[in-house]
């Protein structure tokens, strides 16, 4: 399993905070659990449409699309960070 | 010290608090971010704050351990909000000691910048016209790149 969170406009326009999804067979990095995530349809080709920025982060830690996924990891969703 | 809380904080209490445990410490720089009742032409009544828990304290303890190494500093405080905050309210604070001021306002400089730019908060202002949510400013990103230069 892997856990989901998602936060901010994502976490309002996809009705969701986190969830909890087997991780699928062909997803091994950032990049390819988006696309999977997008292949959901409706709200969700729409929020990680080609025009999102989409900060990721893996166990707390940001990383690039490259960035690899694996089973147990805590992977978060977010638009670019806008405190101080 | 990182802290996070939805309360208020009273900056001179924070200040004295420092100046005991830095008796031998000769600055204290403090930058203090407030809520605005105006951004980008909108007129804004309150604001939300949310952020992720654990990466906030993780991103933030970072950029703290980041400051100690670059000056030569007694301590440094950050406190930050969440939650509901209104117009004019105080929504962060970040507090640098040290010896001499030159560290103490370029630690404070830096680690504001990074905060604004690398810690997991995010805002939602309220305005007449309903919530918004704040995107981020290319400024703020510009200034974090000035540091790697």
């Amino acid at each position: 399993m892997i856990k989901i969170l998602y936060f901010a406009q994502f976490r309002e326009q996809l009705g969701i905070d986190s969830e909890q999804i087997q991780l699928p067979r062909h997803v091994h990095t950032v990049e390819t659990l988006l696309a999977y995530l997008r292949g959901r349809g409706g709200n969700w080709t729409e929020v990680f449409g080609a025009d999102a920025v989409v900060c990721v982060a893996v166990n707390h830690a940001m990383v690039a699309g490259q960035g690899t996924v694996a089973v147990g990891d805590e992977i978060a969703f977010f638009p670019p960070v806008t405190g101080g | 010290m990182i802290r996070i809380q939805q309360t208020n904080f009273d900056l001179d209490a924070e200040i004295s608090t420092l100046r005991q445990h830095n008796a031998a410490a000769g600055a204290i720089v403090a930058f203090l971010g407030t809520v605005r009742d105006f951004s980008a032409n909108a007129q804004v009544h309150a604001m939300r704050l949310e952020h992720y828990p654990g990466m906030t304290e993780k991103v933030l303890h970072g950029i703290e351990a980041a400051a100690h190494q670059r000056w030569s500093l007694q301590e440094v405080l950050v406190i930050h909000r969440t939650g509901e905050l209104l117009a004019g309210e105080q929504i962060v604070l970040v507090a640098t000691i040290s010896e001499h001021r030159r560290d103490a306002f370029a630690a404070c400089d830096f680690i504001i910048d990074h905060l604004k730019t690398e810690a997991p908060f995010w805002k939602r202002e309220q305005t007449p016209q309903g919530p918004r949510w704040v995107s981020a400013q290319k400024n703020d990103q510009t200034a974090r790149e000035r540091w790697n230069r």
